[in-house]
């Protein structure tokens, strides 16, 4: 890809925003689904060079902050365990359990392990024979081809003491199902790059087709974010409400066929709980009958108490774009990175952290 | 502080660091030097002014492309000294080391102790060395201590920073960071990347003979350029607002921050600083920067600003402002 200047950045952005602001648009809702969008908005500005009347939402796309306090629970509860090794992307060691965190159960003597790859746990496996290898496997359609290209391959390394713990989840039924909830009210997606480079444009026709939401399939650049908005209030403008593609540089139209053959050689939709959203039918994964052998909870009983979601923390509405995190009475007080209460304020991606790292509400010229 | 027991986060140079300095060590140590927290001390013996600094080094692996721990122990107290407007003159080492180490690896540290000190200028004049049972610490621990003469008409202080002045940077952020991780996880990553370990004292030397005027020298190390300047923003009671396209990140260290998801603004350095200089001064002091091997990509980056007081914004390529906070968490362990 040739590469453009400062200037012509500049200039870009410019036009994209005097073309928004000409398309004189009434207030409009639209929700970048993804945590990375989230990131990147911010990351950039964008938010206050929008006209008022374009309010961007933060939706449920950050894995790590969807996953219910019960999974955190349970993985606290195997890390107690004294034969298991727990493996993880650093994300999940700081989001709060019922009671405590991963990091917590580590300083306490858990031996809990950052991994870059899945397949970083099937080394510590191997290295570790008497031991048992939890791998944390959470994430969308983006992280969930290498859980599963892992499980592959320990199935033909023989291993015996290498398992999941599948907390995966499908973005199109959460997106069917945040529509489909009362007090939710979104004029458009800005849809995820990265899954969608995965599983293609057709799963989220349904959005168009029988909720007539125009949604637009976004890159992460701030360019890509703007010209996105941009193809989005246009369509709400002309009354249409189709898939289009900005990132086709990345995002064929049917995704990624050998990932997905991977990710459907091993798992099979199931019913899953979002935090905040509650039980999504068909929304999570889980192994197939071939690859139970994996499966931790099948396997290894462990004992987890009553889980329950953090007191005030208005985590779940956040996640369903119905409140801004800054409407929380913990958000910036008793919720901080440093301290967080709710998963959204953890992990980097999470709207409450996003909002507060870049001084939303903290920072005025 | 909230937490029982000491996490990671609580040395990574951020938001907890200074937690356990300001609640645990300050209540029990409290006095006027220590009160500056600044990285070093700035004493006044019977007239004459010194400056006075300690650091421990634990970074993994020992051994990385463009230095090793030794280089880093000398090179950070030196820094640290000359970050106070001083020129480094004596420095003690303690070490910890692990039974089993190998006599060849701490020759080669001692090695480069020996070089960086003698680029440095700087003398080991004290020392002492502990073995502990294996297992105890991981291979070698080494702290430094040092101390330097404050040069005369030099008064480095955040109270001399005013609205109007420039931020200059020395160089590229990151390099140290990436090479460390690079090498510590096996990345795959271009060797073009190496640690920027170095002692800048001479540079410091040069801008302050030229430039006695320099309102502040601080070196962005663990927390990197965001947390320094937030702490400067809120030590001298000013914001900074810098600008996001002026800030120098080689393209290898940012391909690989993007996908990594590090920020290049908040990870360490040990061959940087930035410095804050009256308008006036500013094509002077890039002048004695841009002629020394350690200045060559220096630049201004932002400017300081009437407020909002104690914060850190940064004007992005496409023309948006945001804060820039200081570094919350834990983003790359045992860096230094």
């Amino acid at each position: 890809m040739q590469s453009i200047t400062v200037s012509e950045v500049k200039k870009a952005a410019d036009f994209f925003v005097s073309e928004i602001k000409n398309l004189n648009v009434r207030p409009l809702r639209l929700m970048e689904v993804c945590g990375t969008h989230t990131v990147a908005i911010f990351k950039a500005g964008i938010r206050q060079m929008l006209p008022v009347e374009i309010e961007l939402v933060s939706g449920p796309g950050c894995p790590v902050c969807v996953t219910p306090n019960e999974y955190l629970d349970t993985a606290i509860a195997y890390s107690r365990q004294s034969d298991v090794i727990i493996t993880t992307f650093g994300d999940m060691l700081r989001v709060p359990g019922t009671e405590t965190t991963l990091l917590d159960a580590r300083a306490q003597g858990g031996d809990i392990r950052i991994v870059y790859s899945p397949l970083d746990s099937l080394e510590i496996a191997k290295a570790n024979p008497a031991k048992k290898v939890i791998f944390l496997a959470v994430g969308f359609e983006t992280t969930a081809p290498t859980a599963a290209a892992t499980i592959l391959t320990a199935k033909q390394q023989n291993l015996s003491n290498f398992f999941v713990l599948s907390a995966h989840k499908l973005v199109p039924p959460a997106l069917e199902a945040l529509l489909a909830m009362p007090h939710v009210k979104v004029d458009g997606f800005l849809l995820p790059g990265h899954v969608s480079a995965i599983i293609g444009l057709a799963p989220y026709e349904i959005l168009g087709t029988q909720h007539n939401i125009p949604t637009v399939v976004a890159g992460f650049e701030p360019l890509d974010i703007l010209r996105s908005v941009y193809m989005l209030v246009k369509q709400v403008i002309e009354g249409r409400a189709e898939i289009e593609n900005q990132y086709s540089r990345i995002v064929p139209i049917d995704g990624n066929k050998a990932a997905r053959q991977v990710l459907e050689q091993v798992y099979q939709p199931c019913d899953a709980v979002w935090r905040g959203l509650g039980k999504i039918p068909g929304s999570g994964l889980e192994l197939k009958s071939g690859y139970n052998e994996f499966d931790a909870l099948a396997h290894l009983p462990v004992k987890v108490g009553h889980s329950q979601e953090p007191r005030g923390c208005r985590c779940g509405e956040v996640l369903s774009g119905i409140v801004k995190p800054t409407a929380c009475p913990l958000f910036g007080t008793a919720c901080q990175p440093e301290h967080p209460v709710g998963a959204c304020m953890v992990s980097v991606e999470g709207s409450c952290a996003a909002w507060y790292k870049y001084g939303a509400g903290r920072w005025q010229m | 502080m909230n937490e029982k027991q000491i996490q990671m986060a609580h040395g990574s140079g951020g938001k907890l660091s200074r937690d356990l300095v300001e609640e645990i060590m300050w209540p029990a140590f409290a006095n006027p030097i220590l009160g500056e927290m600044h990285d070093g001390a700035k004493l006044d013996i019977n007239g004459v002014k010194l400056a006075f600094t300690t650091d421990s080094f634990v970074v993994k692996p020992l051994f990385f492309s463009g230095g090793d721990i030794g280089k880093l122990a000398v090179c950070g107290t030196v820094n640290d000294l000359a970050m106070t407007g001083a020129k480094p003159l004596y420095l003690s080492v303690g070490m910890v080391i692990e039974e089993g180490f190998a006599i060849d690896d701490l020759r080669r540290i001692v090695g480069s102790m020996q070089a960086a000190a003698g680029e440095a200028g700087v003398q080991i004049v004290t020392g002492d060395t502990k073995v502990v049972e294996k297992g105890a610490v991981d291979g070698i621990y080494i702290n430094t201590a040092g101390i330097g003469a404050i040069m005369t008409g030099v008064d480095i202080s955040a109270n001399r920073i005013r609205p109007g002045q420039d931020v200059i940077l020395s160089g590229c952020l990151g390099d140290h960071s990436l090479a460390v991780m690079r090498d510590r996880h096996g990345l795959v990553l271009p060797e073009t990347v190496v640690s920027d370990c170095a002692p800048l004292n001479h540079l410091v030397e040069n801008i302050l003979t030229a430039v006695p005027e320099v309102a502040l020298f601080r070196d962005p190390t663990r927390g990197g350029l965001a947390t320094a300047l937030n702490e400067i923003a809120a030590a001298a009671k000013v914001g900074i607002l810098l600008d996001e396209t002026a800030i120098p990140v080689r393209a290898a260290v940012k391909a690989a921050c993007d996908i990594l998801g590090y920020d290049p603004l908040y990870m360490a350095n040990e061959g940087k600083f930035v410095t804050v200089v009256d308008q006036q001064h500013t094509a002077k002091v890039l002048e004695i920067m841009h002629s020394h091997r350690y200045g060559q990509e220096a630049c201004v980056i932002g400017t300081v600003v009437h407020k909002p007081v104690g914060q850190v914004g940064l004007t992005t390529a496409i023309g948006g402002v945001r804060l820039l906070d200081m570094l919350i968490g834990d983003q790359l362990p045992r860096i230094c």
